[in-house]
């Protein structure tokens, strides 16, 4: 059958064509459709498939493990920042291995248009020592997907599915069988001891883990994914690593030069060896990412072959690539330099009738009222306080980081001292910094700004809703200082008034801003 | 026959919904597609755009190198402008004449104009008005700009209405029927106005 599917779109119906039991995972741009896909269709199988949301992407990744090891298939799936915040899992259950087919998907975002870096996952694959798939194009990770989970099974290691937003958030046709996979029956470890990490076990494992990595490489270079073709003059030579290679192509760069296009990791060393023994003399390295495949390559061919890429300034060292990076100098000539005017950006902004507008109104007003209020913010719409014309916050790092971050700078004495999180971001990580300010009480007052929702991804289900003020009651929250607002212009003077006798509190304290997100009470409207 | 159209906009204004219905057009005619989209932060209020790539060969890259842009199709003009660097020489400029002023600085609106007017090929069209003569909501303005498109694209006009009909088919008959008075209404501004 033919669609017109997104990347992320492809690889949900290829993981339900491979006998997918659960998908886990927290929202997270440019990978979140994966899920929503999954949960629109997953009715239409004969068996259905576990689908709700995580807390977050450690808790996914573990239970993804569970599932595999009773003898499922299972696939997590996050953006690349949330690879971070499940490492321990992932990395470890390269060790225990699996039972099942395990597939993670990590969606990197260079260019970083909705992301705080553009750190490249398939360093997450080598620090793990597992194979790793970066398809080219939406057939190829629909197609490659399915292997993935094949030969999850068949080396029994998880197996990482690389892609970038552009292809993540980009649609084409795409071939799907019509033969979908039943799932696997349930079936427990034969060798339990390869699931307790205990050293005396885990030794044991890394060094089966070490001793299948000859058979990946052969798997690389034999699979087909991976492919050398000799140019007419192959002293010049390109090697390709996923979506770049339509780059490559699309700028008619080619012309003669011998081609390894990569999908599929760890590099295959055979056909880069055939790649020297045909001469190459230089080697450009096109590389969505950081230049990890650049860095790799000047381990494995001679020092004598010269190596161009982001590393060298031969293709910009950050941003992602488009066919302009290697377009020649006529082809730019040729653009249209007619603009007169000074275009003036226009950054995203939060919605009008936003409850986080009007709660970052009456922060800011109280905060005026003191010397050196701090105010640390987090992930999600609510970061776009940085921006005009609230320009509310003063620092924003990673999911959690605001209570942490305002409780380490109160421990230095900063004060008032005020975290603002959302309350989807509060129960991914920001409960267990809530128990540490607690601890001590921390002379911090933690602002969460709840609208029921998982809003920057699209209104998603937030871990929390409804359960928020006995969860910080139970963290040792007093009642008295777990207070709720509901953030709306006419609430002004009693929203101040709460903030205030917070702030004036020297102690931890919760103020909840509480008003449901205007996109998904708009959507429900429409329902 | 490949096309490679920008479309642009503010998030909210519907810049999907167009790249929707080409594709399901493509799709109708055999050919390949790819379209890039901007999802996630970007969305909120802020610019947005998408590259559409159709063809009867099969497409390399998903996104349209600078230069070579057929049609910038933008809901926008100050955005219209903003892709200007992607448009061939001897592309086209359709963009909807009427400013969205969120920001402090948007630049004075007639010399916006002018520079969409600079552009060798382009139709100015006033999707607000054209939306209140045909007696249809503000949300159809992005169906009139894809009517204004129909010329430049190569797929007639019957097509495009059908692939809309497609795409609109979970909607009421009332919103399909004034999408398409919309779309038409847009093809015959473009028709006298090119």
């Amino acid at each position: 059958m033919k669609h017109i599917l997104l990347g992320d779109e492809a690889i949900a119906q290829a993981a339900i064509d491979s006998g997918l039991s659960g998908v886990y995972a927290y929202p997270g741009t440019p990978s979140t459709e994966i899920t929503e896909y999954i949960q629109l269709h997953e009715s239409k199988t004969p068996a259905g498939i576990f689908c709700q949301w995580a807390t977050n992407e450690k808790t996914a990744m573990e239970a993804a493990l569970g599932l595999t090891y009773a003898g499922k298939r299972a696939l997590v799936r996050m953006k690349h920042v949330g690879m971070n915040v499940c490492a321990d899992a992932f990395v470890n259950s390269a060790i225990t291995g699996v039972n099942g087919g395990l597939v993670v998907v990590a969606a990197d975002d260079p260019s970083m248009h909705s992301s705080q870096n553009e750190q490249d996952s398939r360093f997450y694959a080598k620090f793990a020592l597992i194979p790793c798939f970066e398809p080219s194009n939406q057939q190829e990770a629909y197609d490659m997907t399915r292997q993935a989970f094949d030969l999850s099974e068949q080396l029994r290691v998880p197996v990482l599915m690389r892609v970038t937003t552009r292809m993540a958030h980009s649609r084409a046709m795409v071939n799907t069988t019509d033969a979908p996979r039943p799932q696997n029956n349930r079936s427990l470890p034969e060798n339990t001891q390869h699931f307790i990490l205990l050293p005396a076990f885990a030794k044991r494992n890394y060094a089966d883990l070490l001793a299948q990595q000859p058979e990946f490489i052969r798997l690389s270079e034999e699979c087909g994914n991976n492919t050398y073709t000799r140019g007419t003059n192959p002293k010049r030579a390109i090697v390709t690593c996923g979506i770049a290679h339509n780059y490559m192509q699309e700028a008619g760069i080619a012309q003669g030069a011998s081609i390894l296009k990569i999908t599929q990791y760890p590099l295959p060393v055979a056909l880069i060896n055939q790649m020297v023994a045909d001469g190459a003399e230089e080697i450009l390295v096109a590389e969505e990412g950081q230049p990890v495949v650049e860095e790799l390559l000047r381990g494995l061919v001679p020092s004598t072959v010269k190596l161009k890429g982001r590393l060298t300034g031969d293709l910009p060292r950050m941003g992602e690539l488009s066919p302009d990076c290697f377009a020649q100098s006529e082809i730019r000539n040729q653009k249209l330099e007619i603009n007169t005017v000074v275009l003036p950006g226009r950054p995203p902004s939060m919605c009008q009738g936003c409850g986080h507008r009007d709660m970052y109104t009456a922060l800011n007003e109280v905060a005026r009222e003191y010397n050196e209020a701090r105010i640390f913010g987090d992930i999600g719409c609510y970061t776009l306080g940085a921006l005009s014309p609230f320009h509310a916050i003063h620092a924003c790092v990673e999911m959690g980081a605001s209570i942490t971050m305002a409780k380490g700078a109160a421990d230095a004495g900063q004060y008032p001292s005020i975290a603002v999180i959302g309350d989807s971001t509060f129960t991914h990580s920001g409960m267990t910094g809530l128990l540490d300010c607690a601890n001590c009480n921390a002379d911090v007052v933690v602002l969460i700004s709840d609208n029921l929702t998982t809003g920057m991804t699209g209104g998603q289900d937030s871990a929390g809703t409804g359960k928020l003020e006995r969860i910080c009651m139970a963290m040792g929250i007093p009642e008295e200082h777990v207070r709720v607002v509901v953030p709306l212009a006419k609430n002004m003077e009693e929203m101040k008034a709460v903030i205030r006798e917070e702030i004036n509190y020297h102690g931890t304290s919760v103020v909840i801003a509480r008003r449901e997100c205007i996109q998904t009470l708009k959507r429900k409207a429409r329902k | 026959m490949k096309k490679d159209i920008i479309l642009a906009g503010v998030g909210g204004q519907g810049i999907l919904s167009i790249a929707t219905v080409i594709g399901q057009a493509a799709l109708a005619e055999g050919w390949y597609l790819k379209q890039a989209e901007v999802h996630g932060m970007s969305q909120r209020g802020g610019e947005v755009q998408s590259h559409l790539r159709i063809s009867t060969e099969p497409i390399w890259s998903d996104l349209i190198p600078q230069g070579k842009a057929d049609i910038i199709l933008s809901l926008e003009p100050l955005e219209a402008l903003r892709y200007v660097p992607w448009l061939a020489p001897e592309g086209c400029v359709v963009t909807s004449s009427v400013p969205f002023r969120n920001i402090d600085n948007y630049p004075d609106i007639d010399q916006v104009y002018a520079a969409v007017k600079a552009c060798p090929k382009h139709i100015l069209i006033d999707t607000d008005a054209l939306v209140k003569e045909i007696n249809a909501p503000v949300q159809a303005a992005n169906m009139v700009l894809l009517g204004a498109a129909i010329p430049m694209l190569g797929i007639e006009p019957e097509i495009m209405k059908t692939a809309l009909q497609k795409v609109f088919a979970r909607k009421s008959e009332a919103i399909v029927e004034t999408n398409i008075r919309a779309l038409m209404a847009g093809y015959e501004y473009a028709c006298k106005n090119l």
